[in-house]
């Protein structure tokens, strides 16, 4: 029986047909779950997908993580759930204070929709272990809204507890600091993505959900979704795909 | 010469529809929250000016309210002195 | 002299209706005078936007029938079947004289408008093209135009979440006062699902749903606000569009709901006039009638007058007729999404827009104590609005393009000039009209949706169909510059140009949407512009065998500064049946055979060259052959079909040396060239003769692709091939002489440039031209 996977639809979110388009190929079984609801549903997993939640009107995610499912959220990555965030999502983890930092308005005042590439920092994480550390993931990034920032005493904490897990990269597979055009936002320390402190809620800005096949120009993507439904399964005790596959 | 401290706030002009301020109101149930409404969003810009005196000072913010930071066609805004004014003389103003 | 005795002009000229529409108005009411409320519902819906009156009877002369076509011209959007229980449903819509006003707003609401034709049918809206044109991008008021209309675009397609996958971005003197902002939407539904826009069953109810009605858009009709009106009263002055992309989604996914439940039985959104538009559209189209009430209708303020709520053009608002029965479901779905929706009316047999003020009761007849205060036949407004016969008068001096054959009596200043061919080619592609776009389409969302397979940049754009093998196909091109010289051909070209952009990547055009774009038309030479440009569209349809399934026509393009060239602005939707078949432009592998298609023939009017290096006053523009046009596509889909196509590219602005520079740069690979029998070299390599392609196939493939294009009979001729770090093109002529003779038989200097130089001036050229570097 394939792993239940929540997706979290507010209003304005778009990407959560892509999501659940992209959970299916990765062979689970994608969950609507209306931000009205108080229930995930029994899901092992939980995706804040990307989009304009509320237009992102007054602060990218700041309206949306009040709605009612993001106490059940709250409550569900408090205990130890997987919660993944992208792009939108990702800001609103960021404003619910589910993931360290803020994302700010891009550098150079511009929305930025182009590919990019990002790295994995750690593999040891249930978003990265079907990763190769460093190797380069091409995805597009759409945003207006993705540079991330903390203040430097918090950054140095980050690193320290490795909590980054993803950064730009260039074409040589060097960290992009801002600045550098491999750089889409002027994220700090070339940060596309993070984790908490206990491993089980993270957030980047770039959609793997739209890098998941090879007709639209990448399958980079894949291994993001795959990590996530392979711990999603383990954690609700389930037959994992790759280990149905094997059988 | 002395400095004047003004804020411009710009809000958008009664009529308009304002999409940022209609989302904050709708999602105010969720917070548990009644008895608040016509919310307009808009966006304040605080500025210090040199000037001989305050309208002179208030002059300048205004051309810069309606030429830069307010558009308006769709905006309107209003000219607040803050606090934080200071007095500076000049050599050049041949004040003693 | 008091002030009661001073003149004032009658309302009706103030609303912007002429004496003589007064009286077809009156006759339309039997005889007698329309009331203010009236007379403002007139005045917009007889506007020429909302009623095509001076192009009417042009349209008429499209051809619009096809294979597939499942909606035509008169419905919101074309929509033609592609197999699998889908169809396709697009169309292009301007909305030019808002964003000269306001650019951010003008395009945002531009994009909104078009979306709501899309999804109005029953179809997700899956893709928007943006086509803009400005004047000079050196100007400070065309940069500060541009930059708002690509940040209004942007801002409402990236938040409604739509890509943005396309579109042209046209620099041109001629629309210095008047930039045009023409938008594309595409979209898919199932087949059962197609939702029209009509009212009918007497005894139905009208609900609005969606945004709340304020004074957005009320422009001219403002001098009907009542008498307390003053210039110190803000809030009753006409008021600029704002457009809500948030709103929209949701009014997105409430109205696909909507339809997929079946609880709609017509549908249509607002936009251009209004409620009386919907309603009267609605009305007309199903037959019946529509009693409306003023009090119904949801206000975003207080004080609103009832010409106000009756033309607002507040965005974001959707019409829909509905069995009472089920108005409590539809209720759920709207509260769901969180947009208010309201019963404002009820359809009824007369045949009348009927408005009333005093409220409805539960069945929607009007309430004890309600009064009539407006009746007008729907028809009036709509199908049986005013046509008028327009009078076109060519000008005095009619350019006509040279017949085939004709010895090249072009300006040559290549040779005698000793103008290097390269320095030509970098100046062109760092040209503000042909350098990449990427600056500015970088800040469009052009994958949401997961289904782009090849975004805005190269050539077409190329759409998956998610659940089968096909894909979609889109376009959109304008050739204005051959326009301003000759309307018929600058439409035909446009036409010629949009469907073989589609053809080469191996998909069949299925049918063409336009956006007429020309002058005041009650100016005999612009309205001879606007029959011609229609004359050009059609002929080139037909010659192509393709619909054309509906547009926009957007006239009074023109100010004290001048009017701006006839632009027909074409797009294409085309189906390629099986993606793996899919072409693309840039070069493949290094030892491929290049393969000229088609003829180059005389004429460098309105290419880019001629803008860059200036001709004679007595050049002309290229021939079109539409037979040929027609040909060259059949081949291209035949060839890619059969598996002997590596990539195909065709020859357009810049001409020849520019498609291979393209190429060359997409593909990061060089190529040596070889052009004989080249009489100009102007024209042989920057002439923008049309029906032509550079086509590359694999060695083992390139006999069999040259005999192909022969049995179609068109002139082909392999040039070179593929490989190399620089673009080499050496122009030979049959019989030396003179200056060639010297150049050991060359009649111009080798073109030879790294590709590094021509990707450098490709990649910078708009954004050094707009200013936006550094």
């Amino acid at each position: 029986m394939p792993v239940r996977i929540g997706v979290v639809v507010f209003p304005g979110s778009n990407c959560d047909r892509d999501t659940i388009h992209a959970l299916d190929l990765a062979g689970a079984e994608p969950v609507v779950l209306w931000h009205e609801q108080a229930s995930l549903e029994g899901v092992a997993a939980v995706i804040l997908p990307g989009g304009f939640a509320y237009g992102d009107y007054l602060r990218a995610g700041v309206i949306a993580r009040f709605s009612p499912i993001m106490r059940a959220v709250a409550a569900f990555a408090g205990d130890g759930g997987l919660v993944l965030g992208i792009c939108n999502g990702f800001q609103v983890l960021a404003e619910a204070g589910l993931v360290p930092g803020a994302l700010l308005r891009n550098q150079s005042l511009r929305f930025a929709g182009r590919e990019v590439a990002i790295a994995a920092e750690r593999v040891d994480t249930a978003f990265t272990h079907a990763l190769e550390v460093r190797r380069p993931l091409r995805m597009p990034v759409a945003h207006g809204e993705g540079c991330y920032y903390a203040d430097e005493a918090a950054l140095d904490a980050l690193e320290r507890a490795r909590q980054v897990i993803f950064r730009y990269v260039d074409a040589t597979g060097m960290d992009a600091q801002p600045g550098n055009p491999a750089n889409p936002n002027g994220s700090l320390r070339a940060i596309a993505g993070v984790i908490n402190a206990t491993g089980n809620v993270a957030g980047l800005m770039p959609h793997p959900e739209r890098a998941a096949e090879a007709i639209l120009g990448s399958e980079d993507g894949m291994g993001i979704l795959r990590s996530l439904v392979e711990s999603a399964a383990r954690a609700a005790g389930q037959t994992s795909p790759l280990e149905a596959a094997a059988r | 010469m002395t400095s004047f401290r003004f804020a411009v706030n710009v809000t958008p002009k009664p009529g308009i529809l304002d999409p940022q301020g209609r989302a904050v109101e709708g999602s105010l149930g969720h917070l548990g929250i009644t008895g608040v409404s016509a919310v307009r969003v808009g966006r304040r810009v605080e500025l210090t000016v040199d000037a001989v005196d305050e309208a002179a000072a208030r002059a300048v913010v205004d051309q810069l309210a309606r030429e830069l930071l307010s558009n308006p066609l769709i905006e309107a805004y209003d000219i607040e002195p803050i606090g934080g004014a200071s007095s500076t003389t000049s050599a050049l103003a041949g004040e003693g | 002299m008091t002030v009661a005795d001073v003149p004032v002009e009658p309302l009706h000229r103030r609303l912007g209706v002429t004496d003589d529409e007064l009286q077809a108005i009156r006759d339309r009411l039997g005889g007698r005078d329309p009331n203010d409320l009236e007379l403002a519902m007139f005045s917009v819906m007889w506007s020429e936007h909302c009623s095509y009156k001076s192009s009417r009877a042009l349209l008429r002369t499209l051809p619009t029938e096809g294979a597939g076509v499942v909606a035509g011209p008169g419905e919101n959007a074309g929509v033609i079947s592609i197999g699998d229980g889908l169809a396709v449903a697009f169309k292009i819509e301007s909305h030019n004289h808002p964003s000269a006003v306001e650019p951010y707003q003008g395009a945002a609401t531009g994009v909104g408008g078009i979306l709501r034709d899309i999804f109005t049918m029953g179809a997700r809206p899956i893709a928007v093209l943006d086509a803009l044109r400005f004047g000079d991008p050196a100007d400070a008021r065309t940069r500060h135009l541009v930059d708002g209309v690509v940040r209004g675009v942007g801002g409402y397609g990236n938040c409604v979440g739509v890509p943005t996958v396309g579109g042209e971005l046209v620099f041109d003197p001629s629309y210095a006062g008047n930039p045009l902002v023409n938008v594309m939407a595409i979209g898919l539904l199932r087949e059962g699902l197609l939702t029209l826009a009509s009212a009918p069953g007497p005894g139905n109810l009208v609900v609005l749903y969606g945004s709340a009605t304020g004074r957005d858009g009320i422009g001219g009709a403002s001098v009907l606000a009542s008498a307390t009106f003053t210039d110190d009263d803000p809030s009753k002055r006409p008021s600029v569009q704002v457009g809500d992309p948030f709103a929209e989604k949701l009014l997105i996914e409430a109205s696909l709901e909507l339809i997929e439940r079946g609880l709609v039985e017509g549908l249509q959104d607002l936009g251009a006039g209004g409620i009386t538009c919907a309603t009267s559209e609605t009305a007309d189209r199903a037959g019946t009638g529509i009693l409306v009430d003023l009090d119904a209708i949801p206000r975003r303020e207080p004080g609103l007058e009832p010409f106000e709520v009756m033309i607002s053009e507040s965005q974001e608002r959707m019409c829909a007729a509905v069995r009472p029965d089920q108005w409590p479901a539809i209720l759920e779905v709207c509260q769901r999404w969180g947009l208010p929706a309201a019963i404002i009316g009820r359809v009824t047999d007369d045949g009348d827009i009927t408005v009333v003020a005093g409220g409805l009761d539960a069945d929607g007849r009007p309430a004890e104590g309600s009064r009539e205060i407006a009746r007008i036949p729907a028809r009036a407004l709509t199908s049986d609005a005013i046509v008028h016969a327009r009078v076109a008068t060519p000008p005095a001096h009619r350019r006509g393009a040279p017949a085939p054959g004709a010895p090249a009596a072009v300006s040559d200043r290549l040779p005698e000039r000793g103008m290097d061919p390269g320095a030509v080619l970098l100046a062109l592609l760092g040209s503000a009209n042909l350098s990449s776009r990427r600056a500015v389409y970088r800040q469009y969302d052009s994958t949401v949706g997961a289904d782009t397979v090849a975004g805005p940049g190269r050539g077409a754009a190329v759409l998956r169909v998610r659940g089968t093998r096909k894909a979609l196909v889109a376009t959109t091109d304008g050739n204005q510059a051959v326009g301003a010289i000759d309307p018929w051909l600058g439409a035909a070209l446009s036409v010629a140009e949009a469907t073989r952009n589609v053809s080469i990547t191996g998909a069949r055009p299925l049918g063409v949407t336009n956006c007429l774009n020309y002058g005041d038309p009650t100016r005999p030479d612009a309205y001879w512009q606007l029959s011609e440009g229609v004359r050009g569209l059609a002929d080139a349809c037909r010659a192509l065998g393709l619909p054309v399934t509906g547009g926009n026509v957007s006239l009074y393009n023109e100010s004290s500064g001048g009017r701006i060239a006839p632009t027909p602005e074409i797009g294409v939707v085309g189906l390629l049946d099986d993606i793996s078949t899919l072409t693309e432009p840039a070069f493949a592998q290094t030892g491929d055979t290049i393969v000229l298609v088609g003829d180059a023939t005389p004429g460098l009017a309105g290419s880019a060259y001629a803008a860059l290096a200036g001709v004679t006053t007595e050049d002309d523009p290229p021939d079109l052959d539409l037979a040929r046009e027609a040909a060259v596509q059949v081949f291209i889909r035949e060839a890619i079909e059969r598996g002997l196509v590596a990539s195909a590219q065709d020859v357009s602005g810049g001409g020849l040396a520019v498609a291979l520079a393209e190429c060359a740069i997409w593909g990061e690979l060089g190529a040596t060239i070889r052009l004989a029998h080249v009489a100009s070299p102007a024209v042989g390599l920057f002439g923008e003769s049309p029906s032509r392609l550079v086509v590359t196939a694999r060695p083992a493939h390139a006999a069999a692709l040259v005999l192909l294009a022969r049995q179609n009979g068109l002139p082909v001729e392999p040039i070179g091939s593929v490989g190399g770090d620089r673009l080499v093109i050496e122009a030979t002529a049959a019989a030396a002489i003179g200056a060639a003779e010297d150049r050991g038989g060359r009649v111009a200097d080798t073109l030879e440039v790294p590709l590094r130089d021509l990707q450098h001036a490709w990649e910078h050229g708009l954004a050094r031209s707009l200013g936006w570097e550094g």
